[in-house]
């Protein structure tokens, strides 16, 4: 690096001298010298190198042996070992990765699409649109174990939906506490706090050349059409950067059915339970919370990460290779 | 509905009276669905805010409304668990983690959008690579780590980190950056100061809305992350935040007192919600930006 960058800096600094004469400058300004460059970027080349590259180097080591933090058993090389025991041997990976995926095929596309809709609902409004940005905004920023609570209250089975729903003649299931509606009531909650993402769509929605909706007008395209044809396309961009940043959230979902299944189970050392009710909110990374840092099995545990690294960088690469096909880019013509 | 009509004076006036009508109609069919919405939205905070002050008996049911209003709720609180406690060391995590973020962050970002180096753009790349990394993949080793030093158990593992730089807020910082008018900085240059004097006199004061806005992205990350103080300080006694107590609550001997977790919680979420009252305008452009940059 620092070599580099010094070598980098020598043919440069020899034509600043010669063509900057008159100020009696050695170099060229706009280049800093090597050291101010690295003291710069320092705190987070060493963060990097302490926080990134190392843990992930070692969890890949780790996943090859039979490591168990705290144990004094000796560490044995175990090659493939942990991960045939994983894809093989564990009937609780398989749930998890099932859970998982009903949550990135089902809820993603599902908050996605609710975010554009609301988005949508507030851009015919003339005025008044940004008060209501503010408040569909909130959700996204109340604390994830604070809304999780909430929720639990809201639809406990004699909570104030339920009985809500009793008043219309329908009878209210038991959502956090039955194994079917269990991920349902967390996509209830993913909608409700997908603020963030309505307001991007929102200002996306802003973006959108005023000419070219005059010029749709004009050609007598409905509002469907009009929908389609001109806001869609300028927000394809923005659902890209939605969609991949809520795969790689879900992938990781964690907070959420931890508190979940943590509160709503009526045991109470529920450490072994973490998937309550029935296993239906045992995720990915609680099951590898619970193998990782309940169990101990830390080698197992590793071998679950870098499985689950590998899956997240390859559907983010594999989706934006996909969405290049179908995404308008307006600022690159 | 009414400001719908009432803020197109001018509309209305040019209207003929048969219009009228109509016009009010549309206003209503306009905001009738945002705000089915915003009641929607509304719904999990008003049962969180009426079921803090509600009695035992009536948590958890069907009303709404509290009768009789119980405001002991909040002062029980602090007997069923260490409230106290836990905001104090929430308030640590979070304010000197955004301090750490905002002092790292910023030369950095300053770097990488104003300063010429070999290997910038790949340097870029790595920074935004660091946010595809789970948090899984890192923190085997890293508790393997902060055990060895005896870190584990205290706000440490969860504080020192932040002083490293943070990718996400590195990022926004640079898309600021590279806003700020290129002249000012040249002519800085050309009057002979060094890069450390034009990031402080020059870069910074104009920078302040976006500093502004990372860090009070990174508080409230710090104020709300549960996954990494339930690793680190997880069962500590001296060391649990707000986040990890709440559920602890939950899953004690209070598990059925819904008024109490709502009245912690309340208390949890409140000055979350007050800073966003206050600063909501850094919020929503800071959130707008990072889907139209990225």
């Amino acid at each position: 690096m620092t070599a580099a960058t010094t070598a980098a800096r020598g043919p440069a600094g020899v034509a600043g001298r010669s063509r900057d004469s008159r100020v009696g400058r050695r170099r060229d300004p706009s280049k800093a010298r090597w050291w101010v460059t690295l003291a710069m970027v320092s705190p987070f080349l060493i963060g990097l190198a302490a926080f990134v590259v190392y843990p992930v180097c070692a969890t890949l080591y780790y996943s090859l042996t039979n490591f168990q933090e705290g144990s004094y058993r000796p560490v044995k090389f175990v090659g493939l070992q942990n991960y045939v025991d994983l894809l093989t041997q564990s009937d609780t990976f398989w749930i998890a990765v099932r859970n998982t995926l009903w949550m990135v095929i089902i809820m993603v596309p599902l908050r996605t699409l609710f975010a554009l809709f609301a988005a949508w609902s507030i851009s015919r409004i003339k005025s008044g649109a940004h008060f209501y940005r503010t408040l569909f905004f909130v959700p996204a920023i109340v604390p994830v174990v604070g809304a999780a609570l909430a929720f639990i209250v809201m639809l406990n089975p004699e909570g104030p939906v339920n009985s809500m729903l009793a008043r219309i003649g329908i009878t209210g299931p038991g959502w956090f506490s039955d194994p079917n509606w269990a991920k349902p009531s967390l996509l209830i909650m993913a909608l409700w706090a997908a603020g963030d993402t309505i307001v991007i769509f929102s200002a996306a929605m802003l973006d959108v050349p005023k000419e070219l909706y005059e010029a749709a007008d004009l050609d007598g395209v409905n509002s469907r059409q009009r929908f389609w044809h001109v806001t869609m396309p300028f927000l394809s961009p923005v659902m890209v950067f939605a969609i991949v940043t809520g795969m790689i959230y879900t992938f990781q979902y964690f907070t959420e059915a931890f508190v979940a299944s943590g509160s709503a189970s009526s045991i109470q050392s529920s450490s072994d339970l973490l998937g309550y009710p029935g296993q239906s909110l045992l995720f990915y990374s609680t099951e590898l919370y619970q193998q990782g840092f309940v169990y101990f099995k830390t080698g197992y545990a590793s071998a679950m990460a870098w499985i689950l690294f590998v899956v997240i960088f390859v559907s983010t690469i594999g989706f934006l290779r996909l969405s290049k096909r179908w995404v308008y880019a307006a600022g690159d013509n | 509905m009414a400001e719908a009509t009432l803020s197109r004076p001018r509309a209305l006036v040019n209207t003929p009276r048969a219009a009228k009508p109509r016009r009010f109609l549309m206003g209503v069919a306009e905001h009738s669905l945002p705000i089915v919405l915003c009641l929607g939205f509304a719904l999990p905070l008003v049962v969180c805010f009426t079921t803090a002050f509600m009695t035992q008996q009536q948590s958890g049911t069907g009303s709404l409304w509290p009768s009789p209003w119980k405001f002991s709720n909040f002062r029980e609180v602090f007997s069923a668990m260490p409230f106290g406690r836990d905001l104090w060391n929430t308030c640590l995590y979070a304010g000197l983690s955004s301090f750490g973020v905002i002092i790292s962050s910023v030369p950095v970002a300053y770097a990488v959008a104003r300063m010429k180096f070999r290997g910038r753009d790949a340097f870029f790349i790595v920074i935004l690579a660091t946010m595809m990394i789970p948090a899984q993949v890192t923190s085997l080793p890293l508790y393997v780590l902060f055990a060895k030093i005896g870190w584990i158990g205290s706000l440490k593992p969860l504080i020192v980190p932040s002083f490293f730089g943070d990718a996400f807020s590195i990022f926004l910082l640079r898309q600021f950056f590279l806003t700020l008018p290129q002249e000012t900085i040249e002519a800085a240059r050309v009057d002979g100061a060094g890069e450390f004097r034009i990031l402080r006199q020059v870069v910074i004061p104009m920078a302040r809305p976006a500093i502004a806005a990372v860090g009070l992205f990174a508080f409230m990350y710090a104020w709300n992350d549960f996954y990494n103080p339930l690793l680190y300080t997880g069962n500590s006694t001296t060391s649990q935040t707000l986040a990890v107590g709440l559920t602890q609550l939950a899953k004690s001997a209070h598990q059925s007192a819904y008024q109490l977790q709502m009245a912690a919680s309340l208390m949890f979420l409140l000055p979350v919600l007050l800073l966003f009252l206050f600063a909501q305008k850094v919020f929503i452009e800071g959130i707008a930006m990072t889907g139209s940059k990225g």
